[in-house]
């Protein structure tokens, strides 16, 4: 800014210079305004977030299903499916261990939490620094995994195909509640999280095991524990499962039916007599997203194989 | 050596996940200092002021108050190995702690609920004051403090605070559990000006403090009945020194969890660079404390950015070495 001097001759030039800067506004103004149209062609595409951070394994599947990938520019560590997602997009950490500088850095316009999400300290400073979150309920239930799907596509400007999407998960969820009507005998069904030295760690009331197995229409063993819990070896025999139930273990190790049965809690049990373990990928088992009623179907055929479960119709449905 | 922390200090506000020019952190600084608040807008200025700011303090606060109660316990035990980690204190604060994490839901109701802030600090300093009276009855016969009796008495006490943590860790739900874990690594993230506020209050008389117990702690080298002859209150210095402690300690881990070895390394080196003399040794602990953590966190949050590691896998990882090679290197064997 040029000071004002007190010089007649400066005082003359003074406006002449206004005048043109006026000018110039004006012609940008009205070139701008030209351009407003086009803006307005597309109102959706100006409201979506275009540097979303997704915290929670089902956010991002969510929104990789809805085809948003391209606006995500940070996931965190439960991320995991599809597998791109944690190759592609930065890693901002565990869900339940978030930094909040970290989180900024990636100068998002929106921050999508799942519940439980945290520190608490983390997440209201995301909160104080004015960057929009949007907390998504977490929910096992039928009802709540569509409207989960439904909150999601809400907050990201993609309100319908999220509720095409929710629309087919509920007609899923449905066509698997008839499946499950058609169930005369309900079987036991043991999760068994994991076996770390001879401790069989198992998944009660509660747990996300537990939902999984009353979606496929099994009975929980464990349904007198709470949460994810050791189990006893004689409460394992007295509960009498039908089926093991375990996550399949990608990078390592896995159980082998023989290794398990040999193992006293499991040897006489109904399950150990038909050497009935079902393993099946952890995200996918225990994810609460659009895939769920397809792997309680995929849960349902294991526990009941004589009963030839058929795929979901709308398996393959757009 | 105060220099160093200032720079460390600086070093730290400057540095972050965010790349915010030193120029523009100046700027923000000396705006907030001056009041000028015009230049006062945007997120870098959030970043600065609300994240970073909070955070170092923290960590300078942490830092000289445990270092300073490892320094005062080592002191008051007239041991080296007295640390609050080692004897069970932080044990003690951390079970607190963990009990307003994990039953907090189910006890605390209406108005308490809303004071998360008050009850876990208060919470953890009871703990830390039970443990360490506890410990000090224990070890303490006819006034005289056997050392080794304090050292199995506190590891006997950290393993059945560890136990009751255990415990709890058992009956908490999924959620409590990772809560429980995260914070047993320690973090300074999350801080903010309202956890500073419950902490600066009380190290900072700590800090303050340490010119009346320098002199008595010097005289208890000799031996508390020699000191007592000397003069010095003795019983007086003592109770300071414990209820310091346990403040300190249950403050400083209440507000950013379990941070190990700070201590016990930091007195120690301190030791090794000016002497066991108090007057020298408390002062100096809290700054060398108050570096080894700030900068602890730099690392912390840079090395695995956007996310971040706990701070306690920091500390440990430098402190546990340290610690080890200070064994070694001793000619003789250690007298406990």
């Amino acid at each position: 800014m040029v000071a004002r001097s007190a010089h007649p001759a400066d005082w003359h030039r003074q406006p002449d210079r206004r005048e043109l800067s006026a000018a110039i506004g004006l012609t940008l103004l009205a070139v701008g305004s030209l351009l407003l149209p086009a803006g307005f062609a597309s109102p959706a595409l100006g409201q979506m977030p275009d540097r979303i951070v997704s915290v929670g394994g089902v956010i991002t599947e969510v929104i990789y299903a809805l085809g948003l990938q391209d606006r995500v520019v940070g996931v965190d560590s439960t991320s995991q499916f599809p597998a791109d997602a944690l190759r592609d997009k930065a890693n901002v950490g565990y869900v339940r261990a978030l930094s909040a500088e970290g989180v900024l850095s990636l100068k998002p316009s929106l921050v999508m939490v799942i519940d439980g999400a945290g520190p608490p300290g983390a997440v209201s400073l995301l909160n104080e620094s004015g960057v929009r979150i949007a907390r998504i309920p977490d929910d096992t239930s039928a009802a709540g995994v569509a409207a989960k799907i439904e909150a999601i596509g809400g907050v990201l400007g993609a309100a319908e195909p999220a509720g095409r999407l929710a629309a087919q998960t509920r007609a899923r969820f449905e066509e698997l509640a008839t499946l499950k009507q058609a169930i005369a005998q309900k079987r036991r069904v043991l999760f068994v999280l994991s076996l770390q030295n001879g401790r069989v760690l198992v998944g009660g009331r509660n747990s996300s095991a537990d939902a999984i197995i009353a979606h496929a229409g099994g009975i929980n063993v464990a349904d007198g524990i709470e949460g994810y819990k050791t189990m006893t070896d004689e409460a394992i025999m007295a509960g009498a499962p039908d089926m093991i139930l375990m996550m399949r273990n990608s990078s390592s190790h896995n159980t082998t039916p023989d290794e398990l049965f040999a193992m006293p809690a499991f040897a006489e049990t109904p399950a150990a007599k038909q050497k009935r373990l079902t393993t099946m990928d952890g995200l996918y088992l225990l994810g609460f997203g659009p895939r769920t009623p397809l792997a309680a179907r995929d849960l349902m055929a294991a526990i009941y194989p004589e009963a030839a479960i058929p795929p979901l119709k709308t398996a393959n449905a757009p | 050596m105060a220099l160093g922390c200032l720079v460390l200090t600086l070093v730290a506000i400057g540095q972050g996940a965010i790349a915010i020019p030193p120029g523009r952190v100046a700027e923000i600084l000396w705006a907030r200092l001056t009041g000028d608040t015009g230049l006062l807008e945007g997120r870098d200025v959030l970043v600065v002021l609300n994240i970073r700011l909070p955070r170092v303090l923290l960590g300078l606060l942490v830092g000289a108050g445990l270092a300073v109660s490892g320094a005062l316990m080592q002191g008051l035990f007239r041991n080296p190995l007295a640390d609050p980690g080692l004897v069970g204190v932080s044990a003690g604060a951390g079970l607190a702690a963990a009990a307003t994490i994990v039953l907090g839901d189910r006890f605390l109701t209406g108005t308490l609920m809303k004071l998360p802030f008050a009850v876990l600090p208060f919470g953890a300093f009871c703990g830390g004051l039970i443990s360490t009276l506890v410990l000090y009855l224990i070890a303490t016969r006819e006034g005289r403090t056997s050392v080794a009796t304090m050292l199995l008495a506190g590891v006997a006490l950290g393993a059945l605070a560890g136990a009751m943590t255990g415990l709890l860790a058992f009956i908490s739900d999924d959620r409590q559990l990772r809560d429980l874990t995260f914070w047993s690594m320690g973090s300074l993230g999350g801080a903010s000006w309202t956890k500073l506020t419950a902490i600066a209050p009380i190290v900072i008389p700590l800090l303050l403090a340490m010119p009346l117990l320098a002199r008595g702690l010097n005289g208890l080298m000799l031996g508390e009945a020699e000191a007592y002859h000397l003069g010095i209150p003795v019983q007086r210095i003592k109770a300071l020194a414990i209820l310091l402690v346990a403040l300190a300690v249950g403050a400083s881990v209440a507000s950013a969890g379990l941070v190990g070895f700070v201590g016990i390394v930091v007195p120690h080196l301190i030791r090794l660079a000016v002497g066991p003399d108090h007057r020298l040794l408390l002062p100096l602990s809290a700054l060398g404390g108050a570096i080894l953590l700030v900068g602890a966190d730099i690392v912390a949050r840079l090395i695995v950015a956007p996310a971040e590691l706990p701070i306690g896998i920091v500390t440990a990882a430098i402190g546990a070495p340290f610690f080890l090679w200070l064994l070694l290197r001793r000619s003789g064997p250690l007298d406990v």
